[in-house]
């Protein structure tokens, strides 16, 4: 770990110890694993802090992990111009409970937050305009999340008759095609049915 | 009489208009002439890049970079090549790093040939569109000579770039090199002195560097307020810190500073251009690793182990380790940054983008507020906004 990244986390340990909840490097970049509740105080510190001084907010964004408990990872990406440093925060989060906003704290979260709310369908709570921002008027649903289908649920076209663009459901003329490429030489460690082998495997486990 | 309150007048402006630079919908809430408050509705060209993205091979994915701010395709592919190759936990070799900046900043050049001349012909100018784009077209010709391709060109994929340069192109670009200081001074003369457009652009659009920094700003829009900030300087990547270049800032931070940034890293360009060339190595332009780069056409020939890699490479891909990164270039229009997370397959598990424009017309409502109809144009222009990279 660069000594800047550890001075940082030492100097978040000592004063925000709630709001950290793990701090991790990973190829020489910081990430800062949070709550939603303490968001705003880690943030601000971030921003105002002589030694973090993390002026500008770069991009947020959210991670679906549908398997998960709670499913959204909402990250933020942060820059200081001062010391030259790039920090990551990273809150786990689910469909229903809303994530505070940082618009107070960084301007530039208002378009960001509207992106992930219109994409991923995380909610942010005061935020001064939550309406979608890329989709159509009137869309329906959250496009990047892993369960909404690359094809969508509607197509428009315009029609001759009614003289305007209709919405239609999406009709295909070939069934969609995901490619499955795990090899079962690299992707499984075990064929079907062979039982013995992961008995084996689990013994080696014990013992090491 | 008593004094009514007057509703303010909804102006709807786009999304097909030729100053909108793409398909922009603003609406403009109006006192009179004066815009109290400005709107933009953006998704117009929405593609859903990111989405597809991830239902493609990481080769398959580099084309996309071409699609989103297409007046600057390279920089783009570059950022997801950074991206991945950091993932991979590979190094280009140095021919290769040296034919990348070498185009990143021929795009660069191209960039800002188009927004000085569109924006100048926003403001009313219109012979530097006509000037800049016969030079924009030898750049274009130089890209199609390189990649096949004038504008999607899927050159700089992870691992390097696709092929190496054709001989004599290194003679040519030294050439365009001589030449085209002679036009950045005509145009220079046409705009910098010209009273009607200084009119329009001085203290038009005033970002202060506490606002540039609180809305995210990045590229000439940062540096346009005085901020020397360049990542091809603060955090260097490839060989930029091997390369002699200055970093221009503007002072008060309006629109006229914008042009003049632009107009002076054009000049710097071409002074690593130069440099470029005079130090261009010898050597392979892909990392030599066939799990990752296809082999060469001879070699297949001959080799059946070479033909595996190359039908494994094009039908499945490569996988690429776990983990995630958020890797940023100094793009024309300032700071683009791909942030990759992959689960170990040969698809990313998610690819986010992040488009300078996107940050910079944000505060296009903060920007605009108090200005005339006519100065909106004027400061859109001066962002340099693209609508393939704001809508993705």
């Amino acid at each position: 770990m660069i000594p800047a990244h550890k001075d940082l986390i030492d100097q978040l340990e000592a004063s925000q110890p709630d709001a950290l909840m793990q701090a991790e490097e990973i190829r020489g970049e910081l990430i800062l694993w949070t709550e939603r509740e303490h968001l705003i105080p880690l943030a601000t510190f971030l921003r105002d802090n002589p030694n973090a001084l993390f002026k500008q907010l770069m991009d947020i964004t959210a991670v679906d992990h549908p398997q998960r408990e709670r499913r959204f990872e909402v990250v933020y990406n942060l820059l200081s111009l001062k010391h030259n440093l790039r920090v990551r925060i990273k809150l786990p989060t689910d469909e229903e409970t809303a994530v505070p906003s940082l618009c107070g704290v960084f301007s530039s979260a208002n378009w960001f937050e509207r992106e992930t709310w219109d994409l991923y369908g995380v909610f942010f709570s005061d935020h001064p305009d939550l309406r979608r921002i890329l989709t159509d008027y009137g869309f329906e649903g959250h496009p990047l999340r892993k369960d909404f289908p690359l094809t969508g649920y509607v197509e428009l076209r315009y029609d001759e008759e009614l003289k305007r663009v209709v919405y239609e459901p999406v009709s295909l003329r070939q069934e969609f095609r995901g490619f499955d490429f795990e090899s079962p030489w690299e992707g499984m460690l075990h064929l079907p049915g062979d039982e013995k082998a992961e008995a084996a495997d689990s013994e080696d486990g014990g013992k090491a | 009489m008593a004094e009514a309150a007057i509703k303010p007048l909804t102006l709807n402006f786009g999304p097909q208009h030729p100053a909108a630079h793409g398909v922009l919908r603003l609406v403009l809430e109006m006192d009179g002439e004066v815009i109290e408050r400005a709107d933009p509705h953006i998704g117009l060209l929405h593609r859903g890049t990111e989405k597809l993205i991830e239902y493609k091979t990481y080769l398959q994915a580099v084309p996309y970079f071409d699609r989103l701010d297409y007046v600057s395709p390279m920089n783009q592919e570059h950022a997801f090549a950074l991206a991945t190759e950091k993932l991979l936990g590979i190094q280009v070799p140095p021919r290769a790093q040296y034919i990348r900046v070498l185009f990143s900043e021929l795009t660069r050049i191209a960039n800002h040939l188009l927004n000085i001349t569109t924006f100048a012909l926003d403001v009313g100018a219109m012979t530097p569109l006509l000037w800049g784009f016969e030079e924009r077209e030898k750049i274009m010709e130089f890209y199609e000579r390189v990649s096949g391709a004038r504008l999607h060109s899927a050159y700089f994929r992870p691992g390097g770039v696709h092929q190496d340069l054709p001989a004599g192109l290194l003679d040519d670009i030294g050439r365009f090199c001589e030449s085209f200081p002679k036009v950045i001074d005509d145009l220079e003369d046409l705009l910098t002195g010209n009273r009607i457009f200084l009119q329009r652009t001085v203290d038009i659009g005033v970002v202060p560097v506490e606002t540039a920094l609180d809305w995210g700003f990045t590229g000439p829009m940062l540096r346009g307020s005085g901020v020397p900030w360049d990542l091809r300087r603060a955090q260097p990547y490839e060989c930029y810190d091997q390369l002699d270049f200055q970093i221009p800032v503007g002072k008060s931070g309006d629109c006229f500073d914008r042009y003049l940034v632009r107009m002076e890293e054009m000049r710097q360009s071409l002074r690593i251009i130069e440099q470029c060339i005079e130090k261009m190595p010898d050597g392979p332009v892909m990392v030599e690793n066939q799990k990752i780069t296809p082999p060469r056409r001879g070699e297949m020939k001959r080799s059946m182990e070479a033909l595996i890699h190359h039908f494994k490479l094009y039908t499945e891909g490569y996988h690429v380790p776990p983990g995630e990164t958020y890797t940023a270039v100094e793009a024309p229009k300032g700071e683009f940054a791909v942030y990759l997370v992959s689960d170990g397959s040969n698809r990313p598990y998610k690819c986010k983008i992040r488009a300078p424009g996107f940050a910079h017309l944000a505060a296009m409502d903060h920007l605009c507020r108090g200005h005339m109809l006519a100065d909106s144009v004027a400061i859109l222009g001066s962002m340099d906004i693209v609508f393939g990279e704001v809508d993705r």
